[in-house]
């Protein structure tokens, strides 16, 4: 009789590679990876941004026979992965603008039907201010025209390359340069948010995701399944970055795992505004146990606990959780 | 072929002539007849090959252009005004890139206030981003330049903007003669690129330039416009020879045999400074015209050439560097540097107001008698400039400037001009 | 050169009508330059329209100031608008869309020096209604422009309609326009 057995290994929840079938092996276990992006980048020590896009990039191109162009927007990424005079990437890469990768995308996607080349795919990838913010409008525009181009958003909840200031995916209380831990409301406030991914299931495009660098493998199976299908696609990423958020370089798989456990992060996928499949709370985590490791928190903590703040941070989780369903069933 | 059509219809079939593979565009007047022909043209398979994308802004339409040809097709668009200020950080990006990129420029005033007339501002604002700038008198000479902007974008790796009068090219009707596909096949082969982003053969374009390579990185870019120098002409030699019509080259010259008074404009205007210029010397006057068509490069060795022999020269301009004065007259001058000749700037057009014959035979004379402040503003109410100051000087809550002057005029009057 | 200024509404084809002459004397073989006095879209908004013709390259680009013919398809502009403005006078034409006479229009004065001949009340609006059941006065007093002047051929006119039309909408603007063209030949040569 068939048992499903969930596997644990202590402190951590991956399953090694040795325990599964080949074809279910990750891409970046397999030596012939693309190794898009390559060794030798400037990212930080711990960097989530650098991390999810050689999972994601490796995985895409896999997916379409190493037939890519990618466009990156200003950003981390762009920046650390092409220090003048070099380049760490072993795909073909353009970087125009800041706000404008989606609308670069389109255009070398109609290149490309233009030119018979129809085998050739196009990714599109930004940090969160480039996408939620100033890359907006082009965002939209692509989603709407349907254009045939994947965009990832590595989101690491601010402007870091540009110093740690706010952008609108800046979660509540957070600390930045430009959201300081000071007067009535210390840190960012609480207001609307932007969630880019609900935004983008509001255009009705084929396929929505969320991820986070906890769960490589299914970063990568979501990147697979989005390049098998033609039209907008949008894949968000929760990318920790341990100088942003104050946390140490080691805790960024770990913080991005609070993320997902705690309900901060709801990871789920979604075809034409539809939500098809979510990824359950295994052991739920109260967001303390998130908050604490990180420095852009810590005015929340010490002497007088923000215990308000916290509560309504542990609220916002608590509705993720509902909306989604991510609690298991017979978990706490 | 000959044919009576709408200046933006022209162009729309030259555009299509090329062989275009990408054309987007956001709609803004007075371009907006040339990209509806195209993506009629597009959608009705009468251009081939081609992909038309409606974009959400302008910004997206260079952002659009800028992946297209980067990816190796041979990409269109067009713009005017507000529309290109707000594509501007793109229009730095696709020089800066080398992308040869044809964009029409549909000349528009500038706001605040807003006024959708013709002038240069727009492209003026424009004119150190590196594109190329080059600008049509007539609706022949739109189509035509339009056709040799491909062959020059693509031999350089420069893009390069097409500027045209809007409504006073875009929207008359005039007589054109329209080439065949054979003919430009054999003038603009297909666009073979010197970068593309292809797995075939992977590379980064658009990496960070530090301070150690930057100068020689835009030096290069520079040194590309000043090759255009050389490649205008000879683009527009071969294209008479294939065409059997002249157009483009740097400047045109025009009576400047013996002319002591040389009056120097771009675009359309030229058209009546001739009729102008034809009377006065009928009436034994000496005056020439030189119309620059290429503004970017800016023709310093031609125009200096051209002009040696005068003793003053009118700038005729579409355009004001607030603050200063003229933006042509100012780059006149360098070419005129040392040479013993008398530069007036005459702003004249701004905001579409007409450009009358009585008033250049009127202003052409006080500067040949010396009548004429350095910068002096054609058709001026000054009335009405001294009265808003007046008003000023008088009240803090003068209220909005524009409506202020609207009133002053006694409401829009439907006057003619 | 022969220079035409029109004046109508937004809506009623002045711009329209000011390209088809221009392509009637194109396909005659000669020059001719047609543009609108610019401005955003409105119906019901005073237009004027613009055509110069000529043997050579029309290189001009100033408004008519000093028309040598005018067309006025809406007769309630002419105490809003300086719609008479610069006519050339005596030799200059008027065309007015209008049952009235020039009398009736309070004209007489202004047009007292001008030749009978070249002043010219046509019922475009009807005409334009019978044959093609819209209010577009432009193509009959283009008809009418054409009796009148002797500068185009009715057979232009006609061409210049099946490039800016087809269909019955072209036909309908051929009769309309043969009709004008007609009525105006027919009391040219009562008078004569």
């Amino acid at each position: 009789m068939d048992q499903q057995v969930k596997f644990y290994q202590t402190g951590t929840f991956t399953v090694g590679n040795r325990l599964l079938a080949p074809e279910q092996r990750a891409v970046q276990a397999d030596m012939a990876r693309t190794n898009s992006l390559n060794s030798g980048h400037r990212a930080c020590q711990g960097c989530g941004e650098a991390l999810g896009a050689r999972y994601a990039i490796d995985a895409a191109m896999r997916a379409c026979d190493n037939q890519l162009i990618a466009v990156n927007a200003t950003g981390c990424l762009e920046v650390f992965s092409t220090p003048y005079p070099e380049t760490s990437w072993q795909i073909p890469w353009i970087h125009s603008l800041f706000g404008n990768t989606a609308a670069v995308a389109t255009g070398i996607a109609a290149a490309m039907r233009v030119k018979g080349r129809k085998n050739v795919r196009v990714i599109a990838q930004g940090g969160d201010g480039g996408t939620t913010d100033i890359g907006f409008g082009c965002l939209s525009g692509m989603f709407e025209r349907n254009d045939d181009v994947l965009y990832i958003c590595y989101d690491n909840e601010a402007y870091m390359n540009t110093g740690v200031q706010r952008s609108s995916a800046t979660p509540p209380a957070a600390r930045t340069a430009t959201t300081m831990p000071l007067g009535p409301e210390p840190g960012n406030v609480f207001g609307q948010g932007k969630n880019v991914p609900r935004i983008a299931m509001a255009h009705g495009i084929p396929y929505v995701a969320t991820a986070t660098v906890a769960d490589l493998r299914d970063l990568e199976h979501k990147v697979t399944k989005a390049m098998s299908i033609r039209g907008a696609r949008y894949i968000h990423i929760f990318v920790p970055c341990p100088l942003g958020w104050g946390a140490a370089s080691h805790d960024t798989i770990k913080l991005a795992r609070l993320a997902h456990e705690t309900g901060m992060f709801p990871v789920y996928e979604a075809e034409h505004g539809e939500v098809t499949g979510v990824s359950k709370i295994r052991r739920r985590v109260p967001v303390e146990d998130y908050l604490k490791l990180q420095r852009r928190y810590a005015h929340l903590f010490g002497k007088k606990p923000a215990v308000e703040t916290i509560a309504r941070i542990q609220a916002m989780a608590d509705l993720n959780i509902r909306k989604y369903g991510l609690l298991e069933e017979g978990a706490n | 072929m000959l044919k009576q059509c709408e200046g933006s219809h022209a162009v729309a079939e030259a555009v299509a002539l090329c062989r275009p593979e990408v054309i987007c565009a956001y709609p803004i007047s007075p371009q907006t007849h040339i990209v509806e022909g195209l993506g009629e043209m597009v959608k009705s398979g009468e251009i081939k090959n081609c992909e038309f994308i409606n974009v959400e802004s302008e910004f997206a339409a260079m952002s659009v252009a800028i992946g297209s040809s980067a990816a190796g097709a041979r990409t269109y668009t067009a713009t005017a005004s507000q529309g290109l200020l707000f594509m501007a950080e793109a229009v730095y990006n696709a020089s800066g890139l080398g992308l040869p990129i044809v964009m029409t420029v549909a000349n528009r005033a500038i706001g605040a206030p807003i006024n959708i007339w013709n002038d240069h501002t727009d492209s003026m604002s424009q004119r150190d981003c590196g594109w190329i700038q080059i600008f049509a008198e007539t609706n022949q000479e739109a189509l035509d330049l339009h056709i040799q902007a491909f062959k020059l974008a693509e031999e350089l790796s420069l893009p390069v903007m097409v500027c045209m009068d809007g409504f006073i090219l875009t929207h008359a009707y005039e007589r054109v003669d329209m080439p065949t596909q054979a003919q430009v096949d054999a003038f603009l082969p297909p666009y073979v690129p010197r970068q593309s982003l292809d797995p075939d053969d992977p590379v980064s374009i658009g990496a960070m330039v530090g301070p150690e390579a930057f100068s020689e990185v835009r030096y290069l870019a520079h040194a590309k416009q000043l090759q255009a120098l050389e490649l205008i002409p000879r683009i527009a030699a071969e294209y008479k020879q294939i065409f059997g019509h002249e157009a483009g080259g740097l400047i045109r010259p025009y009576r400047m045999e013996g002319a002591d008074t040389v009056v120097i404009a771009l675009g359309s205007v030229l058209g009546t400074i001739k009729d102008t210029v034809d009377e006065m010397c009928d009436d034994g006057l000496k005056v020439g015209v030189l119309g620059i068509t290429s503004f970017r490069p800016f023709p310093l060795a031609a125009i200096r050439e051209a002009v040696k022999g005068a003793q003053r020269i009118v700038v005729l301009e579409k355009s004001l560097a607030v603050g200063i004065g003229g933006i042509v007259a100012t780059n006149v001058r360098m070419a005129t540097d040392g040479l013993p000749i008398k530069v007036r700037t005459v702003i004249a057009g701004l905001g579409g107001r007409a450009i009358t014959k009585a008033s250049l035979h009127r202003v052409i004379r006080q500067v040949m008698h010396d009548q004429i402040e350095p910068v002096h503003f054609l058709d001026l109410d000054i009335g009405i400039v001294n009265r808003v100051l007046e008003r000023e000087r008088q009240t803090r809550r003068t209220g909005p400037i524009a409506e202020n002057i609207l009133r002053d005029l006694g409401g829009v009057a439907p006057k003619l001009g | 050169m022969f220079q035409v200024r029109i004046h109508g509404r937004g809506g009623q084809g002045v711009v329209t009508g000011a390209e088809m002459l221009s392509i009637a004397a194109f396909l005659e073989g000669r020059y001719a330059q047609a543009f609108p006095s610019f401005g955003s879209e409105r119906t019901g908004a005073p237009v004027v329209a613009y055509c110069r013709l000529d043997d050579k390259e029309i290189r001009l680009r100033e408004p008519i100031m000093l028309p040598d013919a005018l067309i006025i398809q809406d007769p309630t502009l002419l105490h809003q608008v300086d719609v008479l403005s610069g006519l050339k006078r005596p030799e200059g034409y008027i065309l007015i869309n209008t049952n009235k006479t020039f009398a009736e229009l309070g004209l007489d004065d202004f047009v007292k020096n001008m030749h009978s001949g070249r002043l010219i009340s046509l019922p475009a609006t009807e005409i334009s209604l019978k044959h093609v059941g819209r209010a577009v006065p432009n193509v009959p007093l283009l008809g009418g422009f054409a009796a009148a002047s002797d500068l185009i051929s009715l057979a232009s006119v006609v061409a210049a309609i099946k490039d800016k039309f087809s269909g019955k909408v072209a036909e309908g603007n051929i009769a309309a326009a043969t009709e004008a063209y007609n009525i105006v030949k027919a009391k040219e040569a009562s008078h004569a």
